[in-house]
């Protein structure tokens, strides 16, 4: 037990000081040191530029891909790829609306697909082990002698990579942004953007910053600013009684600081309404990866009933595969397959029975399930256990605590959570039960950009989970070092801009508000009427109605309960500003599920009073900003990437904006 | 038997998410620095265990454990409602993380070290 008396309050142990002012100028200011950001950082760095890097958390672990990742997607310019950039592209946005599952739309996927494997390779020099290079996996056929790369789930197409050491990642790369002199600000929670003359949809100048440790405020100065923060996490459900914030939610830095602060800005945001068309994150969820599984990080491994009577992998045809190997291989004439649920029928991944939920019903198959692990071939138990668990994000811990407590993959089998027959439908087994999150880290809405990574406001730039339809580790490297160098290349010419100390003002005043009051309303109570708000008026069906009515009470709750939360410390008072973030963020979201007058399947969408699935007249892109505080709402072809004043080919805009 | 008692709010929930051994733990606050969510807090007496101020913010990510210079200073468990159990394939034993009497630990590393 911790020596300190508990029993009546301590003061706070850090030096208080509300509202003392640090200024600092840099040439690229990053919001958010996760993967994109540190990435970001060091492209930026690289090219001579001044660079501040901002995190709420300590950037050494920061982010959702902080504490590590298995396997690096889209490397297909690795030497062992079957597939180009160009095929890559065209299957990962086969579909509806471009945005099929993680690879998002078309320009962070052609810049991922691009410059996927050339990111990897500079995590490799700044010290990670990325290949077999102690030739523990030799024979393996997930393995390629020459390179010693080590290939996850499909072996014939060969462009995703596991990382040997991709749970030091963050490490490595703080240690080089120190290297290269980069500012790092640690848990400094960014608040507002500053815009020149304090103009909405004026040039981004900067921004302003909360330290939640000091409450001490921050005034960044920057010729540009990139955002790479994460979208807002937890938005429907939240409840740290429950579950802890350990698996109700991603990343509980992600409150949607960047999509807010860019929205008060002026900046221009799309696809807000869509939410994940599969349940994520249910309130009865278990570690991630922490549950016996078939899928993802544990792709392919065997899974059997409580009698160990084995449940049988099929084919995108659904014939039965006799072998494991067989789990790994496309099926003839297809090209590749991605791993996730959803996909297509030219990317669909060999997969456990699909009806395995009627099946369990009917007492073919008995509960509890497990994952089968000492039935696997060596090589892939020992790639499942030993290579992606204790890699991926937050799976260390698992592997080294199962581990302490005895669990050997050679001799046992971890089991699965029990659930209703239905939930087994979906294979991330272990976040399956409960009320559901409607969205969760990447693959949302969230800011509009062009080639350049470049928003609607001039000197303000986006990568990572940031950008609509972004996500994974991989890609987030990618645009990452993609929007250094568009910002670095725009610094070079601009004119110098003055912050506006009218602006700085009315930013103190917000944020400094619930300090000055001893009771109200405190911030868990806040957050979890919020939630609830969304919930009910903005779940799983939704329509005019209760989307109108969803956002009397978000306005009502901002006149009331928000305007009289109180915070005791500079912690609390950062979580209280979360909880205006995540108001401003649900806004957005429920005014862009008003915008779109039609159901879609691929956006999750489930308007009761808009019943017809995706018509094509509403297949576009949504778009909508603040202009002198009114909402403007536009649209955009799906396809803007490729359309004037764009080139057509992904290759030819590619060619002329990467800056290489 | 404790004789002395005290008017303080209910624990929270989870409210043993880590575990610091307080004759290991040096003070040095490695793990209130790199806590990405900020849930410990150094303790206000210099040298002495750092304070989880913030169990119920805990994202379970273990990088406090990883990053501790003192082998086994500090550990983190998955709350009671997060744990699963395996069986043993041979022999039919059933194993948890907690459990009394647990099997011995198996100390083979990951991949690549």
């Amino acid at each position: 037990m911790v020596s300190v008396n508990l029993n009546k309050a301590a003061d706070w142990p850090y030096p208080v000081a509300y509202g003392k002012e640090n200024e600092i100028e840099a040439d690229i200011l990053i919001l958010g040191g996760g993967v994109a950001g540190c990435h970001a950082a060091i492209s930026a760095a690289k090219r001579g530029a001044k660079v501040v890097v901002v995190d709420k958390g300590a950037v050494i672990r920061s982010g959702g891909g902080g504490a590590g990742v298995d396997h690096w997607h889209g490397a297909c310019t690795n030497p062992c790829s079957k597939l180009t950039p160009e095929e890559m592209v065209e299957l990962a946005l086969y579909g509806d609306y471009r945005l099929n599952w993680e690879f998002g739309n078309g320009i962070t996927s052609y810049i991922l697909f691009k410059e996927s494997y050339d990111a990897l390779l500079d995590v490799e020099r700044w010290g990670i082990k990325v290949r077999d290079v102690d030739d523990e996996f030799k024979g393996a056929e997930f393995r390629d002698d020459k390179t010693r790369l080590m290939f996850a789930y499909d072996y014939d197409a060969r462009h995703c990579i596991r990382v040997v050491g991709g749970s030091g990642i963050k490490v490595a790369m703080y240690e080089e942004m120190k290297r290269l002199g980069v500012q790092i600000f640690d848990f400094i929670m960014a608040t507002s953007l500053l815009t020149e003359s304090g103009k909405q949809g004026s040039r981004v100048i900067g921004a302003t910053g909360l330290n939640i440790r000091t409450g001490e405020f921050y005034i960044f100065k920057a010729g540009a600013t990139i955002i790479t923060t994460g979208p807002a996490t937890g938005l429907w459900i939240f409840s740290t009684e429950l579950i802890g914030a350990a698996t109700s939610h991603g990343d509980p830095n992600n409150s949607g600081e960047g999509t807010a602060m860019a929205w008060q800005a002026g900046a221009e945001l799309t696809m807000m309404e869509k939410v994940s068309p599969m349940p994520v994150s249910g309130g009865f969820a278990y570690p991630m990866y922490g549950t016996g599984n078939a899928h993802n990080t544990w792709y392919a491994c065997t899974m059997v009933d409580a009698h160990g009577k084995e449940i049988p992998w099929v084919d995108r045809d659904g014939n039965i595969l006799n072998t494991v190997a067989a789990r790994y291989h496309d099926a003839p004439g297809q090209k590749a397959f991605f791993n996730g649920p959803n996909l297509p029928y030219e990317l669909k991944s060999p997969s456990l029975i699909p009806d395995l939920p009627e099946r369990i019903m009917k007492g073919e198959y008995v509960l509890p399930l497990y994952a089968d692990l000492p039935s696997m071939p060596e090589l892939e138990r020992r790639a499942i256990w030993g290579i992606m668990i204790p890699n991926e994000g937050k799976c260390k811990i698992i592997y080294h605590t199962y581990q302490h407590a005895g669990f050997d993959p050679d001799k046992d089998m971890l089991q699965t959570n029990v659930m209703p027959p239905d939930r087994y439908f979906f294979y991330p087994y272990w976040n399956s039960m409960g009320p559901r999150q409607w969205r969760e880290g990447s693959g949302g809405g969230g800011l509009f950009f062009d080639w350049d990574l470049k928003t609607s406001l001039e000197g303000l730039y986006v990568a990572g989970t940031a950008t609509w339809a972004g996500g994974n580790h991989a890609g987030s490297a990618s645009t990452g070092r993609y929007a250094a160098r568009k910002a670095v290349a725009y610094v070079q010419n601009i004119k110098e801009a003055q912050v506006n100390r009218a602006q700085v003002d009315k930013e103190k005043e917000r944020v400094y508000a619930p300090v000055t009051r001893k009771d109200g309303i405190g911030w868990k109570e806040l957050r979890a009427g919020l939630a609830r708000i969304m919930q009910d008026y903005c779940g799983e069906y939704k329509n005019e109605e209760t989307l109108t009515m969803g956002l009397r009470w978000l306005n009502s709750i901002r006149e009331s309960e928000a305007s009289r939360a109180y915070a005791r410390n500079p912690h609390e008072l950062a979580r209280t500003l979360e909880c205006f973030t995540r108001l401003t963020v649900g806004e957005i979201v429920m005014n862009a599920s008003l915008n779109r007058k039609a159901s879609s399947k691929a956006l999750g969408l489930n308007r009761l009073d808009y019943p017809a699935i995706d018509p094509p007249e509403w297949k576009k892109l949504i778009t909508m900003r603040l202009e002198n505080g009114d909402i403007k709402v536009g649209e955009r072809p799906v396809d803007y990437q490729l359309q004037s004043p764009n080139a057509s080919t992904y290759e030819g805009n590619y060619r002329r904006h990467c800056s290489l | 038997m404790y004789t002395k008692a005290y008017m303080v709010p209910n624990p929270m929930t989870p409210n043993q998410a880590i575990f610091i051994d307080e004759k290991l733990c040096t003070g040095c606050n490695t793990c209130v620095n790199v806590c990405r969510t900020d849930v410990l807090l150094p303790n206000p007496e210099q040298g002495k265990s750092p304070v989880v101020m913030y169990p119920d913010e805990c994202w379970f990510g273990g990088c406090c454990v990883e990053h501790c210079p003192v082998p086994g200073a500090i550990r983190m468990e998955h709350p009671l409602n997060q744990r699963i159990g395996w069986l043993r394939k041979e022999t039919g034993e059933y194993f948890r993380i907690g459990m009394k009497n647990p099997p011995p630990p198996n100390n083979r590393p990951p991949a690549g070290n």
